[in-house]
This record gives C-alpha cells, structure tokens and sequence, in this order.
C-alpha cells in the first residue's frame, strides 16, 4: 500500500495542544487503527484515527513532526497510509471508556459506534487542567475529571472508573498515558471485566515487519495497537518499557 | 515407530528441526521478538544486524510494500553491540532454536570488534551482513561487491572468534560465484544469499518527492525470488559449504524451488507480510506435503541433477 494525498478541509483546536484536522480521504478504519501520515521530505508518523466521513486525525504538538503537522491549514495536503492495526471491539451492551490526554480521541469515534449499536457508553475523560481537556463526546453520561479540579471532578480518571464498576459493566475500553494503562488492567482484574488498550511504540514500517514496535515480542502495529487485558497480563515491557528508534530498550 | 523428520536440516555443525530461518531485520530487533519468531515455528532466528555503536536509521518512510515488491531503507538501526550483546544472550537462551547474530560494520576492525564482543553470547553462527544498499551515502558500496573486501573481512573475523561464520552476499554483482568462492576459501562456514536487490526508487508522483526518506531502498519480497533462485544455483555450483537461500519465499513450492537450486534452508522474510505470522509452518507443512507427495525423503534428494 502506498501513500494517498489528503486535502486538509477543516482545522480545530481541541485544546492548548492539540488540534483535529479534517481530511478529504474515505477511509474505512474502525476505531483503534492508525495511518501512518507521511509530510513529503520530513517524515512519516503513526496517529490514530479519530472518525471517518470525514476522516479526522488529532494530533498533538509535541516535537518536529507534530509541529509541521500544526502549521498546517484548510487547503493544504498530506500525504498517508493505511489503516494499519487492529482496533477496538465492541462487546455487549454496556461499556465504559476511559481516555486520558489525545486518547480521547479514538474514544470517541468508538463511542460515536457504540452509539449506532445502541450499546450504553459511560465516557470517563480526564486531563492534567482544564487547558488540556479534549472536546467532549455526546456520550449519555460523561464523567469529565481534571488533576487540579479545574473542571469536572478533582482526581485521576482511573479513581472514577472505580466508582463506575460498581455497576456490572461488559467490557471497558481505555486510552491514553500507558501508566494510566497499567491502572486500568489492574482495576479491571480485580473487578473481573474484560478489557482492551490501545499501546503506542515507536514505529518504522507500521505493517509488521521491522519489529521496532515490539511490546515483549507483540508487535503493537500489526498484532496491536489495540490488546485485550488478557494480552497484556504478564506481558514484560507493558508499563515498563519501550524502544527508542536505535531498537535500544528504555524505561517508561 | 519412531516417524522421521523428514524436515530435518543441518547447517554447519548446528541442527534445525527444519529449514525455515527467520531473515535479519523481520522482527528480530531484541530477544523478545527472536523468541515470538520462534515460537512461530521458525527452525532458527537471526537478528537485526547490529554494529559497533548505535544508530538511529533513516527517518521514515522506511519500509514500503505494494504488489509483489517490500522495499526498505531502514538505514541498519540497532542499539550498538555492548546493548546487543544481552539480548543475544537471552535469545540463545529462550529461542529453543538456534539463533544467528547479524552483525554489520564500516570496516573489517569494526567486524572484529562487533564479532568478538557478539560471539560471547554463543550464537550458533554469526552472519556478516556485508550486502546492505541502503547505507552506500555513509558507508560506500558494500563490502560484498568486491571479492578482496569480503573475503578479508570472513579471514579477520575468522582469526578472531570461533563461532561459526555465514557470509550474507549482495545479488548487485555481476559475478556472485566469484565472491561466494572467496568467502569460501577466507574460511566461511556458509553463504546466505541474498540480501535485497537494486537499491530502487519510488516517487510519489503528486508530492514530487522519491517516497522513501533515503530516496533508494533495497528490494525484496516475490518479485526477487527469480534472481535470488539464480543466484543460490550460481553459488551452489562453485562451492561446497552450505546456503540459505532467500529472497521471496513465500510458499513450500518456492522453499522447493530454492532446495533444488541448491540451497540447504531458506530465509523468511516477506511472507510474514503476504501469509502472516503463520508463515513458517505453513511453508513447512507445504514441504513436507510435496516431498511426500513425489517420493523425496530428504531434503537433499530436491536439488536438481547437474
Ligand atoms: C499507534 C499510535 C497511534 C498514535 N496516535 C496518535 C494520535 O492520535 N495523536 C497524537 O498526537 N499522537 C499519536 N501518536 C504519537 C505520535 O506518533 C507521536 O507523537 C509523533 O510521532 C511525534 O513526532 P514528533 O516529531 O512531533 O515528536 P518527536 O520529538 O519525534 O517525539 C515525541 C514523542 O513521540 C514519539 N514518537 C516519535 N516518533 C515516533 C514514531 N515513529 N512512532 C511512534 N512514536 C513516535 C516518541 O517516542 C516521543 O515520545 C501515536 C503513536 C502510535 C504508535
Ligand atoms: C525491513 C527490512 C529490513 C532488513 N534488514 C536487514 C538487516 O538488518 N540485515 C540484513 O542482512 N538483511 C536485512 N534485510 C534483508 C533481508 O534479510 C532479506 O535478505 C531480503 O529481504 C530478501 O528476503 P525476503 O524477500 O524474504 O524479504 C532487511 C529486509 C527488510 C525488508
Ligand atoms: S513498526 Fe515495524 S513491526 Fe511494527
């Protein structure tokens, strides 16, 4: 597969750090699958994807790539390919998704799904402070939560899942920081629901084959990005560690 | 009754329960990966060629594949032999099959040094991957495509460590036979042949820009195995040690075509794009399918009479 040019229709800022951009490309990509989004004569770098018709990619500023991407406009072009990976699944009729950061975003293409489904979705979304929190879902109920109480509630979102598996839920769907991640697992197995997790390495090729990506041997752009708990369980670098473009393991 | 193997394959003084060898730089970047692609059924792994001090590789796009054709420029990425050297270990130690150490450098002390420091993890060979195209800007033509360069390397290496030798050749010669006689004679315990072909170039028509960020990459994948075919059935005839033939094997069909030009195992590499994870014991059961479907009870009987 090689790259398609994309026409940039729409720019958001979601917040002091992010933007969404809009794209001129029919892609059909479930939730939890990425491109790998090419800016000719700089680089090629992985991101979510974050809905489609029209296709959506949000992106945070956080280095050279990114920075590019943020100068970008409506009217201007990228170039991608994809989508790789598997994504998210849906399962049964109540879940819960917990987004942290630009995690959100593929959140809430799966609670957009969820919602065609008629699968009930408890949105937990959560930030630093109010400047970082993500636009919100049309989720039925949200629960917004920031670590200074700036908006929505005071405290971690992993504390609120918490409280939200009080009720039986089917399966819970999470994104974000992989230490927020690690949470996540070990709050579910102790409430005994079924998990997924969207990972994210350094990646090379993006379909498999250079084995940058290895997460203890899983590779997270062909087998992931999205795992399921049991997946992860026991999984040696899950939380611990991640390879740097030399192939060099290093601790997250 | 004791059923035999009729996959069973010796290279050098190593034993494979069968001929199917994971190719360096498919997923064996650390001794995590090298143990999955064991697990998958390969009969040995090799690992991502590693070199005297780290190295980033090109920027991406790295790697593109469309139709028959995988082309890379990953630019030999990998953490540096005093990292590689652990992981090594650890692979040796968990693979349940032999492993091979890739190791590459910018000249034949590099290859002593990486070799010496490599071979204190006790590989089953160590592969001097002298036939990387993407690194010419740096590192000039490869080794491989001048019979004095590659053979004073395997000589030096040789003089320096015990662990068995593979020589990894370049198909971007006009006489391939020549430098495989060489290796032979500087002392080479086997030949891999080949390492990906051309370099190529794609340009992405719309941005006016070549796709990959190096500009050129190697070639691999189905559209090589021809000239990989070619080339192992041209080395084969000239030498006597061992060859693994590879270059876009994907079938047990295409594994017997490269046994019949001579080969003794074959690398795998891009049909773990075109058939997925189960690749190498699906190339093994077609082996075995067709041996015995035609009578051959060995894999040395495939080789084609002269
Ligand atoms: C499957 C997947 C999905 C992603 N989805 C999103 C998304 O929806 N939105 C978003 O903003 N970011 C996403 N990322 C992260 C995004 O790829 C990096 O932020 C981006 O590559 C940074 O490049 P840079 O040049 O701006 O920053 P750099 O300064 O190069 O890097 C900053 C950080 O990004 C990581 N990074 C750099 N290059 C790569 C690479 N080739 N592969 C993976 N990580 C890299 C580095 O490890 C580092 O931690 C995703 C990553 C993966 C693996
Ligand atoms: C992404 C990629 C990375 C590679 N890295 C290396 C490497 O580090 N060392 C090496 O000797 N060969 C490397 N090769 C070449 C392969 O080992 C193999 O010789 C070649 O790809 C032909 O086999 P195939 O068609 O099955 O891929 C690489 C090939 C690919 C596609
Ligand atoms: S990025 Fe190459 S295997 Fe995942």
């Amino acid at each position: 597969m090689l790259h398609q040019k994309a026409l940039i229709t729409k720019v958001e800022q979601e917040n002091f750090k992010v933007k969404t951009f809009h794209l001129d490309l029919e892609l059909d990509a479930e939730p939890g699958q990425f491109v790998m989004v090419w800016i000719p004569g700089l680089d090629e770098k992985p991101f979510c994807v974050a809905g489609v018709k029209p296709l959506r990619l949000s992106v945070a500023k956080v280095g050279p790539f990114s920075e590019k991407m943020h100068e970008l406009k409506k009217g201007d072009f990228i170039w991608m390919r994809g989508p790789f990976g598997k994504g998210f699944e849906l399962k049964g009729k109540k879940v819960i998704m917990v987004g942290g950061g630009y995690g959100v975003a593929p959140l809430r293409f799966l609670e957009e799904n969820a919602r065609k489904k008629d699968i009930d979705a408890i949105f937990i979304m959560g930030a630093k402070t109010c400047t970082e929190l993500m636009k919100k879902p049309k989720a039925k109920i949200l629960n917004v939560c920031t670590d200074d109480g700036s908006e929505g509630m005071r405290g971690l979102v992993t504390e609120h899942l918490e409280v939200a598996l009080k009720e039986k839920v089917d399966c819970v769907y999470a994104c974000g920081p992989e230490r927020m991640l690690v949470k996540v697992l070990e709050i579910c197995e102790k409430a005994k629901v079924e998990c997924q997790f969207s990972l994210e390495r350094y990646m090379k090729c993006g379909f498999g084959l250079c084995g940058q990506c290895s997460c203890g041997g899983l590779m997270v752009c062909k087998d992931g990005p999205v795992f399921t708990g049991k997946e992860l369980r026991g999984n040696s670098d899950f939380g611990k560690k991640r390879l740097d473009a030399s192939g060099k393991g290093i601790e997250i | 009754m004791l059923v035999k193997n009729l996959l069973a394959t010796r290279l050098g003084k190593s034993e494979l329960r069968n001929p199917t060898i994971l190719n360096s730089g498919y997923l064996g970047v650390n001794s995590d990966a090298l143990i999955r692609a064991a697990k998958m059924g390969a009969g040995a792994v090799t690992s991502k060629s590693c070199g005297q001090k780290p190295r980033k590789g090109h920027p991406n796009p790295t790697v593109l594949q469309f139709g028959d054709v995988i082309m890379n420029a990953v630019g030999l990425s990998n953490p540096g032999a005093d990292e590689e050297v652990p992981e090594i270990l650890r692979a040796v130690q968990g693979a349940g099959v032999p492993v091979i150490a890739s190791i590459f450098a910018e000249s034949a002390e590099g290859y002593v040094e990486v070799a010496g420091k490599i071979s204190k993890a006790r590989p089953a060979f160590i592969e001097l991957n002298m036939s990387c195209p993407n690194v010419q800007l740096e590192m000039g033509i490869p080794f491989a495509c001048d019979s004095r360069s590659a053979a004073q390397i395997v000589e030096m290496v040789k003089d320096t460590v015990k662990t068995p030798i593979i020589a990894k050749l370049s198909p971007n010669v006009p006489d391939i036979a020549s430098i495989a006689k060489s290796v032979e004679e500087a002392g080479a315990d086997a030949i891999n042949a080949i390492n990906t072909v051309g370099p190529g170039m794609v340009i992405d028509v719309e941005a006016k820009k070549p796709v990959l960020a190096n500009k050129v990459g190697g070639i691999s994948g189905p559209a090589v195995r021809p000239i990989a075919v070619r080339c192992v059935w041209e080395i084969s005839r000239a030498v006597e040690i061992p060859v693994i033939g590879t270059g876009g094997i994907l079938t047990g069909r295409d594994a017997v075509e490269m046994f019949m030009a001579g080969a003794s195992a074959v690398g795998i590499g891009s049909a773990l794009h075109y058939r997925g994870n189960e690749s190498f014991k699906l190339i093994c059961s077609e082996i075995e399918e067709f041996m015995k479907k035609n009578g051959y009870s060995k894999l040395g009987e495939l080789r084609l009479e002269e």
